[in-house]
């Protein structure tokens, strides 16, 4: 169990000789192999592609303000998604119905924002997008409950459950428009995916920020203050504060990141418009800051995190991925939780529709197209074991993140489509047979 | 053996369950007093582990009924079984191998603390308490239990079992993967639960164990029950002779 956050308490114990000063640094910060691992990897592809432009090409186009901010933007509906792959694959299921969910329910909200409450509420009312989303949540979550009754309650395998969900919602998506593109969405709704506008800004970020900083040191606190009331070793001072370091560190560098990517000339000329002032000649900075897609994916991830590692519907998630008799045994109902399971997946493909036709101003019916096949790579290059029973929701994020930079940083160094396949279908493959080594290797 | 009152802890009245046509019991009556343990025997396929499961709640049988203390309970599922202080150790033992001890020893009756969430840090604090009693060299608290040896898998499901009072013991071959020193581990703590008067329900295969350890035997063969013996008043020749003639003996019935 990776999210353990107890050491064993013979481990320190044993004679140190045999030991690499790496290996019990990592013990006694109890630092997750894997998770530095997955970053230390994450790092090699960014300067891998950042300097291959820069000595090939003659330009490092990756390692800039605005590539990581385009890239974390495009992260985000995958990597929604991927949090609840992670649930559904580490209870020995598999959704291949997703990309089709993000298509149909898009649809469904673009039509609904577009063609439908305009009419009784007038275009941009400001509850326009509320309705929309909710009803998009609703819809995902309904769809997911379908699948999941017919697999848990009519014992059809999920395989098949959601192959066939993968034709008959992008069927759906096609016809509920008869194949039109719906364009465009609510002014509000758009800034759910991002762009110039669809982010909060310098300030903004800083106070984001700053509350993760907060939540990271009270995180690390409260935890101390368990072990010291149950008598579990501690960690040593210094490692505490290396970590709160590592942590804060990273917050804060991705605010400096993010604010140092400003909104494009033409953005400031139109808001200067508005605000009745003159740009000066040598221009105004004004940062984009965090990008609101990429809060949502945040916040799903730590909500998501808590779901699975806090609560005993999480628990339940565990015990039967690892054991699916002996859940039923400890009186655990394993088809109510399948069907809660794949609903919650569905509300989550919902949430990346809103997203992702956001992004795009548009909901057409190709929308989502082959994304269940990055969702469950990203979740299972995030560790999560298709036998069931292990899996993360940072290292499915993470995944994500992974896939995102392999496509952008090939598109930024100019391979094409056909080479960009190969080299995601080699790393699938490649980051699966490393994690069963890490395994093999960690028993 | 003390019986104290008449009336038995358990009384399973009756029960047949069949699977596709084949009766795996057939219309057994068995009962358990307090500070009792009664052994159930018979070959593989004989139907003990059926008749148990249906006290357990994992299966429902098809007729009969089940009594506790002289009141007919009902018992559709394992979480109806706990909510009568009915505790099973299962052959397989029933852990998931994904989880740590304390995450196992408590599956399905999670600890949480005043905001919902799981309450670690208190688990692992029982869990330590209760393996301290039972298993005092355990110390791997914090890895999976795929990672623990047969013994100290079998103390977790134990620990289980014990943890939260059980009144009703089902024990389904508790001693089968362990080493001799585990089995008399698991000899002494038997002793030690019939002395704080819990009934036990012991499914065992070594007739040597059931002559030491149980009260009485019922002896199972095509799921129907053979017989029950006091094991005081006959030989393990004639128990053996139960199980494999599928006669009853004409002592201690």
């Amino acid at each position: 169990m990776t999210q353990d956050p107890f050491t064993d308490s013979n481990s320190s114990k044993k004679p140190q000789s045999k030991i690499s000063p790496l290996t019990s640094f990592l013990r006694v910060t109890e630092i997750d192999t894997r998770l530095a691992g997955m970053a230390g990897a994450l790092l090699l592809i960014w300067l891998g592609f950042h300097y291959y432009g820069l000595f090939v090409n003659g330009m490092g186009a990756f390692l800039t303000p605005r590539n990581l901010w385009n890239l974390s933007v495009q992260t985000s509906s995958i990597g929604i998604m991927a949090t609840g792959m992670v649930l559904v694959i580490v209870t020995r299921n598999i959704d291949l119905s997703v990309g089709a969910l993000v298509g149909v329910t898009a649809m469904m909200m673009g039509i609904l924002q577009v063609e439908v409450l305009p009419q009784y509420l007038g275009l941009g009312h400001p509850a326009i997008w509320v309705i929309t989303v909710i009803v998009g949540l609703i819809a995902g979550a309904i769809i997911g409950a379908l699948h999941g009754w017919l697999i848990a309650y009519c014992r059809i395998p999920a395989f098949i459950v959601t192959l066939g969900g993968l034709l008959i919602w992008r069927g759906m998506a096609f016809i509920s428009a008869g194949g039109k593109t719906i364009s465009p969405v609510d002014q509000t709704f758009a800034l759910l995916g991002g762009g110039p506008y669809g982010a909060i800004g310098a300030w903004g970020s800083w106070v984001v920020g700053l509350i993760a900083c907060a939540g990271v040191l009270w995180m690390m606190q409260s935890g101390r203050a368990q072990r010291v009331k149950h008598d579990f070793p501690l960690r040593p001072m210094w490692a505490e504060v290396l970590l709160a370091a590592i942590g804060c560190g990273t917050i804060i560098g991705s605010v400096l990141l993010v604010n140092a990517y400003p909104l494009p000339k033409g953005i400031i000329k139109a808001l200067a418009a508005a605000n009745n002032t003159i740009v000066p000649p040598e221009g105004i900075f004004i940062s984009h800051g965090f990008a609101i897609p990429v809060l949502i994916l945040i916040s799903v991830g730590v909500l998501m995190t808590i779901l699975l590692t806090r609560t005993r519907f999480g628990r339940y998630v565990f015990a039967i991925g690892g054991n699916p008799e002996a859940a039923s045994l400890a009186g655990i109902n394993t088809r109510w939780m399948t069907l809660k399971i794949f609903s919650l997946m569905g509300m989550l493909a919902g949430l990346a529709g809103a997203v992702a036709s956001a992004r795009l101003n548009s909901a057409t019916n190709a929308l989502g197209l082959l994304d269940e096949l990055y969702v469950i790579a990203a979740a299972v290059i995030g560790g999560t074991s298709l036998a069931g029973g292990v899996g993360t929701i940072y290292g499915a994020i993470l995944g994500a993140l992974v896939m995102q930079s392999l496509q952008t940083g090939m598109v930024l160094i100019g391979f094409d489509t056909a080479i960009q396949q190969i080299v995601v279908g080699i790393v699938l493959v490649l980051a699966v047979y490393l994690d069963n080594l890490y395994r093999s290797k960690s028993k | 053996m003390t019986r104290t009152t008449n009336t038995p802890l358990v009384e399973m009245r009756d029960i047949s369950i069949s699977f596709g046509g084949i009766k795996a019991v057939d219309h057994v009556t068995v009962n358990l007093f307090a500070g009792e343990v009664v052994g159930l025997l018979g070959h593989n396929g004989a139907g003990k582990s059926t008749l148990i499961k249906c006290l357990s709640g994992a299966y429902r049988p098809d007729h009969g009924q089940v009594f506790i203390d002289g009141q007919k309970v009902t018992i559709n599922n394992p979480r109806d079984a706990r909510a009568q202080n009915i505790e099973t150790i299962y052959q397989t033992l029933a852990l998931a191998d994904n989880l740590n001890a304390a995450a196992n020893l408590f599956l399905g009756r999670e600890l949480i603390n005043s905001a919902g969430l799981l309450d670690e840090a208190q688990m692992e604090a029982e869990t330590r308490k209760i393996m301290a009693r039972l298993n005092p060299n355990f110390r791997k608290f914090n890895v999976p239990v795929s990672a623990l040896s047969g013994g100290q898998r079998q103390s977790v499901a134990i620990a289980r079992a014990v943890y939260f009072n059980a009144k009703i013991l089902i024990m389904d071959e508790p001693t089968a993967a362990l080493g001799p020193q585990e089995t008399q581990m698991v000899a002494e703590l038997i002793e030690e639960l019939k002395k704080q008067g819990l009934g036990i329900f012991l499914i065992e295969h070594d007739i040597h164990n059931v002559m030491k350890l149980c009260d009485r035997a019922s002896v199972m063969k095509n799921g129907q029950l053979v017989g029950t013996v006091d094991v005081d008043k006959v030989t393990d020749d004639e128990i053996l002779g139960m199980i494999i003639m599928g006669k009853q003996s004409n002592q201690g019935v």
